[in-house]
């Protein structure tokens, strides 16, 4: 992304703001505040247990979050009352589902329906959910399975799949309701190294059609190669963020740290 | 003994049948409802629950045969006809039978991954949706062996109706080696309930195999 870009210019897609989430005493996400462009790549990474995960679950709503407020294009999720980190106030369910329509999240473990076929995977949620054509979505499906080289696959089931062909299935479960930000939790953390060059190999191609994406990874040179911007976390806060270049060479200890042990 | 003794016990393993057909009809579904009770947030119904459960599979099923037949009487002077003999069975198994699936059922959902309501959720699935469509079709798969059990065990627990002396197949096993002063009958009727058995074993393992396209 050009950083001299104007601001007008830009689509705000997601905005996060003062972000907090504890579980009992422990205080996960402190004060996060993160704005996502549309067609921005951003890559969150950091060490494990520093709230990198959190923050992807409270921001698809898989965790309510305690604190701050949370936006996707403009209409507010939950809203802090005093605009900061004040208690977040969620809005009405009806509200929410709509809100709901705008991003897709793929998991570590895939969570993929066993007792499904992949193209049913695939297509069960824009008929069964979205009301959509059932013909439509079948060949919608059908485009995606094609697309991540997974056609010949359409009536496996899961069990029969690689990880890495049942990751790209839920990248393309996720891709099937269109939605307008893709969140990505770790990817790629449950393959070998083989079965990951694969999945990443289809996150580069929805890069280059510049689908917005929020990627939670431990595989910097993928991060560094397709991000727009790159943040890092650490013990729930941004300790840095910029360009994957600043990044690399940041001033910041801790991220020369952590860069220096991971490449 | 003669052909009479097969045929008096037929319509005796007709009753059986009944017993067994409508117990499954209605056990079968109301132990999820019990499931869900058992497993819900609210204290007290989860409580109540655990407490109905405990009782029905801590007291012999013989006696809450006689309590529901004969309660209605002790407790409210209630004098209901004979047909209320077979309603008493039948509601008195339904409810015993729909703990111990309740049990099955909650052991099932306990174990189910989380990350299938999850994936369900960020999809856009209803609550409703995503236990019809994504969770149940899963836990029948898996609690199947353990139901089959209970459903085995089920074909010779209806013998226990002949507590409130329903004419079902043990009661007339027993009333005709009685006038026959021999133990054929009963013989009889262990083979009844024993191909009867078989025939559960085949039903259930062909629907095992109907669900063992898929693992998880």
């Amino acid at each position: 992304m050009n950083q001299s870009s104007q601001p007008e210019n830009r689509e705000e897609l997601l905005t996060i703001s003062h972000m907090r989430k504890a579980f009992g005493d422990n205080q996960v996400l402190k004060d996060i505040s993160l704005h996502v462009d549309n067609g921005e790549i951003v890559t969150i990474i950091g060490p494990s247990g520093s709230g990198k995960s959190t923050l992807l679950r409270c921001a698809t709503m898989l965790e309510t979050m305690d604190g701050g407020s949370l936006g996707y294009d403009g209409v507010w999720a939950c809203q802090a009352s005093d605009g900061l980190g004040g208690d977040a106030q969620y809005a009405s369910p009806a509200q929410l589902q709509k809100i709901h329509q705008s991003f897709g999240l793929v998991f570590q473990n895939f969570n993929l329906f066993p007792h499904y076929t992949v193209l049913k995977n695939v297509m069960d949620a824009p008929v069964r959910v979205r009301r959509q054509n059932k013909e439509e979505a079948r060949k919608e499906a059908l485009r995606l399975l094609d697309q991540f080289g997974l056609l010949d696959k359409a009536d496996a089931y899961p069990c029969q799949l690689s990880g890495g062909q049942q990751q790209r299935v839920s990248v393309a479960r996720a891709l099937a309701l269109k939605p307008r930000i893709l969140f990505l939790d770790e990817p790629t953390s449950a393959l070998d190294p083989e079965l990951t060059a694969d999945v990443l190999a289809v996150l580069k191609q929805l890069a280059s059609q510049h689908m917005t994406m929020v990627i939670v990874t431990h595989e910097l040179g993928f991060a560094r190669e397709v991000s727009d911007r790159i943040i890092f976390v650490e013990n729930g806060e941004i300790v840095d963020e910029g360009s994957p270049e600043q990044l690399f060479h940041s001033d910041k200890k801790r991220v020369q740290e952590f860069i220096g042990k991971l490449s | 003994m003669d052909l009479q003794t097969f045929t008096e016990l037929g319509s005796g393993l007709l009753v059986s049948l009944e017993i067994f057909f409508l117990t499954l009809l209605f056990s079968l579904p109301l132990g999820m409802v019990v499931a869900f009770g058992r497993l819900s947030r609210n204290r007290i119904l989860s409580g109540i629950t655990k407490f109905y459960i405990s009782i029905m599979r801590g007291t012999p099923l013989m006696l809450q045969l006689i309590v529901v037949y004969f309660g209605p009487y002790y407790l409210f002077r209630m004098r209901l006809g004979a047909e209320y003999r077979m309603i008493a069975v039948i509601l008195a198994f339904a409810l015993n039978y729909s703990a111990y699936f309740a049990e099955i059922y909650r052991s099932g959902l306990q174990a189910m991954p989380k990350g299938q309501y999850e994936a369900a959720k960020v999809l856009g699935y209803s609550k409703t949706q995503t236990f019809f469509h994504i969770i149940l079709p899963q836990l029948i798969k898996q609690v199947l062996p353990a139901v089959t059990n209970e459903i085995i065990t089920l074909v010779k627990d209806t013998s226990l109706a002949f507590a409130i002396a329903v004419a079902e197949m043990f009661t007339m096993a027993k009333q005709l080696a009685a006038a026959q002063a021999t133990i054929m009958p009963l013989m009889i009727a262990g083979l009844y309930y024993y191909v009867f058995n078989l025939v559960v074993s085949f039903v259930m393992e062909r629907i095992e195999k109907h669900y063992a396209y898929y693992s998880n």
